[in-house]
C-alpha cells in the first residue's frame, strides 16, 4: 500500500506540519519528516481536517439508480472531503431490515470512495405504522446506529416514544424528520409573505418547531438520544438551545443537531423564479433564520453540518414547481459554503469545522473510526483543502450521478484537494484517483 | 409592454392604461355588424390549457379570432400531464409549430412563468390562469369593468376609487391579480375574508383588510365577490356554507345598504346561494355579464399589445 508524506499541511489552520500516513493510519507528524519512500505530497497553503462525515445523505440506491448510486454518491462524497456518509433510509426498498442495510453497507465497501454507514428506516416502509427491525439492523453487520425515517416525520407521538426508547438498548439514536404532517399537506415552500404572493402553499415554522419540541420533551422523558435532521428555522435553534441548558442540569438523555449547508446560505426569495432547483425540504427560510442558524452552529447549539445531499434526475427538475421533486445536491459544496458562511466571517475556525463536519457526526453516529484527532496512531482520514482560491461551481463537473445543484454559476470559496481514506488516497490534485 | 403578461405586476400604470385604451377601441367593434380586425392576420396563437375552464378559453379563442389569428386549441387536461414533464414536451411541441403566442391556464402556480423563463419556448406567454397565483387578464377585464362604470369621463380615472374583494382569498388568482392591478390603477382595495382565508403575510400587498363585511361595503364604490370552491367547504376553513353565506355572502339585505352607484361584480362561475344570491346576481347592480363581454375586449387588446409589437422574429421592435 502506497505511503504519502503529506508536506507543510496546515492541522486546523495552524503552522506547516508534516504528516506521514502509512498502515492506514496517521504514522508520523512532525517538521521536515523523511519521506522514505512515500509519495510526497506538497500541501503548502492547504488546511488539513479529519475526513468530514455525513449524517445525512441520499444515495438513492437500490431503487433509484437514475439518480444516483452507492458508487457515484461515494465519488461525490470523496470530491467533497468527505471519508463517510450516512445513507438514509428511504430508498426503495426501505432500508427496513437487515437485508437492506449490509446490501448498502456491502456497495459502500465494493466503492471504496468513502465508508458508507446505512441509516435504518424506524418504522416498516417508512409509513410511520409500526417499528421496522431496528434491533436486527443494530446486530447486522452494517451495524447501524442511526434510525430515521427521513422524508417523512416519526409524527406519532407514541410511536416516536417507543422508538427513542428502544434504541437504547443498543445505543441507538432516532434522527428525527421534524415536519407535522397535517400543517404541510401540499407544502411547498417556506410559508410568509412570499408563499401568499407566488401562490404556492406554505410550509410554516411551527410545523418544525412543534415537533422539534415534543421529541426533546420525549427524549428527556425516557432518557433516549434525539438527532435533530435540518433545522431550518430560528425557532427550532431556540427550542434546541433550551433543551440543551436543560439537559446539561438533568442528564441521562441526549440531543443533538444538524443544519444543511443551503440552510446557512440560500433564502426563499429565491422561489420568486419558480425554478424548482431551489425546492428542497424543509424549505429554504428567511435572512432570520440564516443568521439564526449560523449563530447556532457558532455557539454549540447546532452540532452538525450535514449536507442532505438529494440527487434527482433532471426531469424531476426541469418542470413547474409543484411537480418538482424536493431536495439538492450537497456533498461537493458543503465544505465551501461552511466556510464562506461560517469561517471566512469569524464564526468558526476550522478546529470548529473538523468538530462540526467529522469528530460531532462521528460521534452521534457512533462511528469509531472516524471523526478522529488527526494525531499519530488515528486512522488516516484526512482532507486537504484549499481555502485560498475561488471556483465557480459547474453542475456538469459533479461526480454525482445527478445535476440539480442550486450553486451553479455561483462563486464559492476553497476546493478539496486531496481527501485520504484509511491512507488511501480516494482524491488527489482535485481529482478522484479511480475514474 | 414586456414580452409576456405572467403577473399583473408586470404592468406599469401607463402599461395597464393603454391596455385598457385600447380594449375599449376593441369593445366598440362588438356593436359592429363585422366583428373582425386583421391585425393579427398570420399570427398563432395557442391555447394551452392544463385545467378545465371553457369561459376563459373560449374568452381568448374569440379575442384571437376576431384579430384574425389562427387559433390551436391544446387541452392538456388528464393524469399524463400530473408528473409534469409534459409541461416542456408540450411547449416544445407549440414551439415547433410555431406559435407566436400562448395562452397558458395550469393548476401549478408559478406555470407560465417556467414557460416564460425557462428556454423552452421563444412565444410571448399570457397567463390564463395558474394555480392560486395570479390571473392578470381577469384583473385587466374587471378594471376595464370598473372603469367604464366608475372612470370613464372623469380625469381621475379610477384614482381613490374603493373596491372590496369579498371571500376566499387565500386561494384565489383573481384577487391576487387584483389587488396588485387595481392598486397600479389608484384603487383602494379592501379585501374581506374570514382569518382563514387571508394569506399570510397579506399586510404587506398596501391593501386593507377587513374579517367585517357589513362594514366594509357602505363605503365601497364596487363589490367584487369570489367564488368559494366546493373543497374548501372539506377543508376546516369555515365551519359550514351557511354559516359563510351568513357572514361573508351578499344578499338583498346587504345590497341594500351599498351605496346607489355601487356595483357587483363577480369573475364567476358563482355559486348562487353561496357566495352571492340570484337576487343580487341579477340585480341592476350586477355587472357579471358585462364582465364576460369585457373580457373578449381586454384580451383581444392585450393579444394585439403583445403580438403587434413585435417583428416576425418574434423580438420586440425598437
Amino acid at each position: 500500500m502506497t505511503a504519502y508524506l503529506i508536506k507543510n499541511a496546515e492541522i486546523l489552520g495552524g503552522e506547516p506540519t508534516d504528516l506521514l500516513l502509512r498502515d492506514g493510519v496517521i504514522a508520523e507528524i512532525g517538521t521536515s519528516l523523511d519521506a522514505g519512500g512515500a509519495d510526497v505530497v506538497d500541501a503548502t497553503g492547504l488546511v488539513a481536517l479529519p475526513g468530514l462525515v455525513d449524517l445525512h445523505t441520499h444515495l438513492r440506491e437500490p431503487g433509484r439508480e437514475d439518480a444516483e448510486t452507492v458508487e457515484t454518491g461515494t465519488r461525490a462524497a470523496a470530491m467533497g472531503g468527505f471519508t463517510a456518509v450516512h445513507a438514509m433510509a428511504n430508498t426503495d426498498p426501505v432500508a427496513d431490515t437487515a437485508g437492506v442495510v449490509e446490501q448498502v453497507w456491502r456497495l459502500g465497501r465494493e466503492a471504496g470512495h468513502c465508508d458508507v454507514y446505512p441509516v435504518g428506516a424506524v418504522t416498516v416502509g417508512l409509513a410511520g405504522q409500526r417499528l421496522a427491525e431496528l434491533g436486527a439492523m443494530a446486530d447486522s453487520a452494517a451495524r447501524v446506529r442511526v434510525f430515521s425515517d427521513d422524508g417523512r416525520c416519526v409524527s406519532d407521538a407514541v410511536l416516536m416514544r417507543r422508538a427513542l426508547e428502544y434504541v437504547k438498548a443498543f445505543d441507538g439514536v432516532i434522527a428525527q424528520h421534524a415536519q407535522e404532517p397535517r400543517l404541510t399537506e401540499g407544502a411547498q415552500m417556506n410559508e410568509g409573505e412570499l408563499s401568499g404572493r407566488l401562490g404556492l402553499t406554505g410550509w410554516p415554522a411551527v410545523a418544525e418547531e412543534a415537533i422539534i419540541a415534543r421529541d426533546c420533551l420525549l427524549a428527556a422523558h425516557v432518557g433516549s438520544r434525539l438527532h435533530v435532521c435540518h433545522v431550518s428555522t430560528a425557532g427550532s435553534v431556540e427550542i434546541v438551545r433550551d433543551a440543551k441548558a436543560r439537559l446539561g442540569r438533568e442528564g441521562g438523555w441526549d440531543i443533538t443537531a444538524e443544519v444543511c449547508p443551503h440552510h446557512l446560505l440560500l433564502t426563499d426569495d429565491l422561489a420568486a423564479t419558480y425554478d424548482p432547483i431551489y425546492k428542497v425540504n424543509p424549505p429554504l427560510r428567511t435572512h432570520a433564520d440564516v443568521a439564526a442558524l449560523r449563530a447556532g452552529l457558532a455557539d454549540g447549539t447546532i452540532d452538525v453540518v450535514a449536507t442532505d445531499h438529494a440527487p434527482h434526475p433532471h426531469e424531476d427538475k426541469d418542470c413547474e414547481w409543484a411537480a418538482a421533486a424536493f431536495g439538492m445536491l450537497g456533498l461537493e459544496t458543503a465544505l465551501s459554503i461552511v466556510q464562506e458562511t461560517m469561517v471566512d466571517p469569524g464564526l468558526l475556525d476550522w478546529a470548529g469545522v473538523a468538530e462540526r463536519m467529522s469528530s460531532a457526526p462521528a460521534r452521534i453516529g457512533r462511528v469509531a473510526d472516524h471523526g478522529r484527532p488527526l494525531q499519530v496512531g488515528s486512522p488516516a482520514h484526512v482532507v486537504l483543502y484549499d481555502p485560498a482560491v475561488r471556483r465557480t461551481v459547474q453542475a456538469a463537473e459533479s461526480a454525482s450521478l445527478s445535476r440539480n445543484t442550486p450553486y451553479r454559476g455561483m462563486q464559492l470559496p476553497g476546493r478539496v484537494v486531496a481527501t485520504f481514506l484509511r491512507g488511501h488516497a480516494t482524491v488527489l490534485d482535485g481529482k478522484l484517483t479511480s475514474q | 409592454m414586456k414580452r409576456h403578461l405572467l403577473s399583473a405586476a408586470d404592468l406599469t400604470r401607463d402599461d395597464a392604461e393603454l391596455v385598457l385604451a385600447t380594449a375599449q377601441e376593441m369593445r366598440s367593434l362588438a356593436d359592429r355588424p363585422i366583428k373582425k380586425l386583421p391585425a393579427l392576420r398570420g399570427r398563432t396563437v395557442v391555447n394551452l390549457f392544463f385545467e378545465d375552464s371553457t369561459r376563459t378559453r373560449i374568452s381568448f379563442e374569440a379575442a384571437a379570432k376576431r384579430l384574425s389569428a389562427d387559433v390551436i386549441n391544446f387541452a392538456a387536461k388528464g393524469s399524463s400531464v400530473s408528473k409534469g414533464e409534459s409541461l416542456k414536451d408540450t411547449a416544445l411541441t407549440l414551439e415547433a409549430m410555431g406559435a407566436d403566442a400562448v395562452v397558458v391556464r395550469h393548476p401549478a402556480s408559478g406555470a407560465p412563468h417556467r414557460l416564460a423563463h425557462s428556454g423552452w419556448v421563444r412565444s410571448s406567454v399570457v397567463n390564463a390562469g395558474d394555480g392560486t397565483h395570479e390571473h392578470p387578464t381577469q384583473a385587466l377585464l374587471d378594471a376595464f369593468t370598473l372603469w367604464q362604470h366608475l372612470g370613464q369621463g372623469t380625469r381621475s380615472g379610477l384614482d381613490g376609487r374603493r373596491v372590496a374583494i369579498v371571500g376566499d382569498v387565500l386561494h384565489s388568482r383573481v384577487a391576487r391579480s387584483n389587488a396588485l392591478l387595481l392598486q397600479t390603477l389608484g384603487v383602494q382595495v379592501t379585501l374581506v375574508a374570514p382569518p382563514t382565508l387571508l394569506p399570510v403575510g397579506v399586510e404587506s400587498w398596501g391593501v386593507e383588510t377587513s374579517f367585517d363585511l357589513d362594514a366594509v361595503i357602505p363605503q365601497v364604490d364596487a363589490v367584487m365577490m369570489l367564488r368559494v370552491q366546493a373543497e374548501r367547504m372539506n377543508g376546516g376553513f369555515f365551519p359550514t356554507a351557511r354559516e359563510y353565506s351568513r357572514r361573508y355572502g351578499l344578499d338583498g339585505r346587504r345590497m341594500a345598504t351599498l351605496p346607489d352607484h355601487t356595483i357587483v361584480m363577480h369573475p364567476g362561475p358563482m355559486v348562487r346561494g353561496m357566495e352571492i344570491t340570484a337576487e343580487v346576481a341579477d340585480s341592476t347592480r350586477s355587472v357579471i355579464v358585462e364582465q364576460v363581454t369585457n373580457g373578449v375586449a381586454v384580451r383581444m387588446a392585450v393579444l394585439y399589445l403583445l403580438l403587434s409589437g413585435m417583428d416576425v422574429e418574434g423580438e420586440t421592435a425598437p
